[in-house]
């Protein structure tokens, strides 16, 4: 597969591109924002994102949906950074239902008809620490009944507070650190023991702390099989990791282009900013790191829509790579936007605070680089 | 099975067959590289190699094959470099001719010039050079002095040239020269001539690496002939029109040159993390090192996909005209920070420069020779100068 996109992704992407920039634009952010809205999103628009058909990209066409793939969901994410779009897309449409691909089909039933109507919003409770370190999960599941009972607490988990559905991973067996023994549930919100507190985030999103405290679900929570819920986290973990890359990707190309275009117009000492050979090389090198970033999206995209065996390795360069761009992109655009940078007036800062979030969202540079180091076995 | 699968099947009995075992022992320093040329130096296996690969095209898989080439689609060419690459199979012939000259001749080149230069390029016969920068020409070329006068049916030849890449071993130059005096970049041409030439010199020039491969040339009252023979000018394009065949050869150059950044072992720390020592948990035994040596895989293999992409979109018309200069300054930047990391994890050792262990300095050396990589060809800033003017469309001060 060529590495670019193919006619059908590219009308994707200008439908995609219409509909941020004019629906979920930064002044739609902003709104939101604004009226200090608890879910952080509008319900309309993720109404709106139904009926464009995206929530439903990685659903089969035999369950309702578009039956595409990574590169299409990517496709939307890119738009959605690049407008800092606020909604639940990437943990409910993306990883979400990419953790329910990989269960069986009455969970299937189950959720995804709301999720096709953009009724549903769908969290994923995995982190338990400051930091992603999904091999450390230690949340115990203990048989009760013909079900489970989860006690413990998650944390970081975006839009937990709105959604009315949490992927929720547990331990079944064994101890943090284990490569075995881990359990993914779905677990409605309205369940009792359930308790959730919304904080807002940096980038004005929200993620819940979650506390599971004696939580009875019973077996057909279960998303695919008892103790091996690697294999499901992993499949969720990857979608949800090149998707936030493509996230990233789109806030940094989005913060490249209003600098670049800043200091097209900007005037001191008599000259346009822009003209400085300071700013011209910083702005250039940032084009070649967010280009190659880009080259990683999409090549993690089309390797996990080939099944290759590789593609673990490229989703965690494409979530290093993009999140090392973007960060460069946000914060030379602060500085070259001089005291305006500043200003809460100006986007520039918005796009700082995102990649902020979106940088710690399954694991940041850091996380990702370590990962592969170890896949290549040192 | 489809078209490319079995061209694939057949590519791979192919090689496993013809190519010599010593042609599949990675290479150990550039005296390794075959350049052909007409006083070649072959080591054992390279001619053998040469000729088998030139028989069926495959010196330059993608050139049609009328013009020596194997006239292979651009997927079939992948192929054939993916399984040599699989097979760690050397490179048959590396030219001039091959990555410059040739592109920039079936772009812009006569009939009649294809047919007369091409082919020996293909069969490795003739070995080309050159002839761009100039003492006082460098990163702001087009200002270039090397007088062509037209006397007729020859142009006489005044100059000096620098930097010209294995001028003493090359057999033809491709050389810009002034044809006219009274503007910059619309009097330059493009011509071919013979090193062997009255009135050629050229004199080696020794680099920080203690090699010299390249040279001074000064050309002193050279006469070049108008044609080589019926409609083969010894000008590439027209007369004064020099500058667009040199930008287009620059394309190809710096595309060439960016290669370096995703060449070169995948995996720069499971390579040392057997020779620097392990930990207990089986990692790079210094945690400092093994963060930039991770660090460093995922940007080879981001650049990686990067190459992919900049291929496909470059032969799709997609990428902007302009690209190559930001793979130029990406690849080439990456390259010379992955080699101060090999210098960093091979410590006192790879400080002998005579010695027998370290193969005459072999690391180091190679080291010193990648700090050429974001100066030959255009240097960095030259890069970002275009890219900055030309893609982001900033303006000039
Ligand atoms: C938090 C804060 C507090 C402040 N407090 C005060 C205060 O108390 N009193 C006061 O008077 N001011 C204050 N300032 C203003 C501050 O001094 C200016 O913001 C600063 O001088 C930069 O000017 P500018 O914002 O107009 O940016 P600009 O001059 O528009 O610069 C924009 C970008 O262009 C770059 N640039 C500009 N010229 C060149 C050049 N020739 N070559 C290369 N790059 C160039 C800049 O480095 C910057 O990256 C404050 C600013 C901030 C952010
Ligand atoms: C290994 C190697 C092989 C080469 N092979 C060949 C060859 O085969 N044939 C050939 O013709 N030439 C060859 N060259 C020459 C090469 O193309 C030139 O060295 C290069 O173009 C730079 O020119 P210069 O050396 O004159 O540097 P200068 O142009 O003098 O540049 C000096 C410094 O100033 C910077 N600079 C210059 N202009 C600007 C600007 N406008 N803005 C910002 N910075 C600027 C440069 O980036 C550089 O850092 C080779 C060079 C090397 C190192």
């Amino acid at each position: 597969m060529p590495l670019y996109l193919n006619d059908d992704q590219k009308m994707l992407q200008d439908s995609a591109a219409d509909f941020m920039k004019g629906e979920g634009n930064v002044a739609h952010f902003r709104e939101f924002r604004d009226k200090n809205c608890k879910d952080g999103f509008s319900h309309a628009l993720w109404k709106q994102f139904a009926e464009m058909g995206f929530t439903g990209i990685l659903v089969s066409e035999d369950e309702g949906g578009l039956g595409l793939g990574h590169t299409e969901a990517g496709v939307v994410l890119e738009e959605i950074g690049r407008n800092l779009t606020p909604s639940p897309f990437l943990t409910t449409a993306v990883a979400g239902v990419e953790a329910l691909n990989a269960g069986g089909k009455a969970l299937r039933d189950k959720y995804f008809p709301g999720i096709l109507s953009g009724d549903s919003v769908l969290a994923l409770a995995i982190d338990e620490g400051a930091k992603h370190r999904p091999d450390q999960i230690a949340m115990a599941a203990t048989r009760a009944g013909n079900g489970f009972k989860l006690d413990g607490k998650k944390q970081f988990v975006v839009q937990g507070g709105s959604a009315d559905t949490l992927i929720v991973a547990a331990r079944t067996s064994g101890s943090a650190g284990d490569d075995k023994g881990l359990t993914l549930f779905a677990v409605d919100t309205s369940v009792g023991g359930l308790s959730r507190d919304s904080v807002r985030l940096v980038d004005s999103a929200m993620a819940a702390h979650v506390e599971f405290d004696g939580v009875v679900v019973d077996a057909d929570a279960v998303i695919g099989e008892v103790d091996e819920g690697g294999a499901v986290l992993k499949r969720m973990l990857n979608a949800g990791r090149a998707g936030a890359a493509a996230e990233t990707l789109g806030v940094g190309a989005g913060a490249m282009d209003i600098t670049v275009d800043y200091i097209k117009g900007r005037k001191q000492f008599d000259t346009i900013i822009g003209s400085f050979q300071a700013l011209q090389h910083r702005t250039a090198h940032l084009y070649s790191e967010m280009e190659i970033a880009r080259a990683t999206v999409l090549k993690a995209q089309q390797m996990l829509d080939e099944g290759s065996s590789k593609a673990e390795m490229m989703v965690s360069v494409a979530k290093a790579k993009a999140g090392k761009a973007t960060s460069l992109s946000v914060k030379e655009g602060v500085q070259m936007h001089g005291g305006v940078g500043m200003t809460d007036e100006y986007d520039i800062g918005l796009y700082m605070k995102r990649d902020r979030a979106l940088a710690e969202f399954m694991g940041d540079t850091n996380y990702h680089t370590n990962l592969v180091a170890e896949m290549h076995g040192y | 099975m489809s078209d490319l699968e079995s061209f694939r099947e057949e590519t791979v009995a192919w090689l496993e067959a013809n190519c010599p075992p010593e042609m599949r022992q990675p290479m150990v320093d550039e005296s390794d590289i075959c350049w052909g040329g007409k006083n070649p130096t072959f080591k054992p296996g390279q001619k053998e190699w040469m000729d088998k690969m030139a028989a069926k095209g495959w010196t330059v898989p993608d050139w049609p094959k009328e013009y020596g080439g194997g006239g292979l689609s651009r997927a079939e060419t992948k192929i054939l470099l993916q399984e040599m690459g699989r097979l760690k199979i050397r490179s048959p012939l590396s030219s001039f001719g091959i990555w410059m000259l040739g592109p920039a001749l079936l772009h812009f080149g006569s009939e009649e010039q294809k047919l007369h230069f091409l082919p020996p390029i293909a069969r490795g016969e003739v070995r080309w050079c050159q002839g761009y920068s100039e003492p006082g020409s460098g990163s702001d070329l087009a200002s270039l002095q090397t007088s062509a006068e037209d006397k007729g049916d020859h142009y006489l030849i005044n100059g000096q040239k620098i930097w010209t890449s294995y001028a003493d071993k090359a057999d033809w130059i491709f050389c810009l020269t002034r044809t006219d005096k009274t503007t910059k970049h619309k009097g330059i041409s493009f011509m071919l001539f013979d090193m062997t030439n009255e009135g050629v010199e050229t004199k080696p020039i020794v680099l920080i690496s203690g090699q010299s491969a390249f040279c001074e040339t000064f050309f002193t009252d050279v006469e070049v002939p108008k044609t080589y023979g019926e409609g083969v000018s010894s000008v590439v394009g027209e007369v004064n029109r020099g500058w667009d065949v040199a930008k287009y050869l620059l394309g190809h150059e710096r595309s060439m040159i960016s290669g370096d950044g995703s060449s070169g072992a995948t995996s720069l720390g499971s390579k040392f993390a057997d020779q620097y020592g392990r930990d207990e948990m089986g990692r790079l035994d210094d945690p400092m090192l093994r963060a930039q040596m991770a660090e460093m895989d995922i940007d080879v293999l981001a650049f990686r996909a990067m190459a992919e992409r900049f291929g496909d979109t470059f032969k799709a018309n997609l990428c902007h005209p302009a690209q190559p200069n930001m793979m130029k300054y990406a690849g080439t930047e990456i390259n010379k920070r992955r080699h101060e990391l090999i210098m960093s994890a091979g410590g006192s050792e790879v400080l002998e420069w005579e010695s027998d262990a370290s193969n005459g300095g072999l690391t180091a050396r190679g080291w010193l020779r990648t700090k050429a990589n974001s100066i030959e060809g255009g240097t960095s800033e030259v890069m970002l100068n275009v890219v900055s003017k030309q893609i982001l469309q900033l303006p000039n001060a």
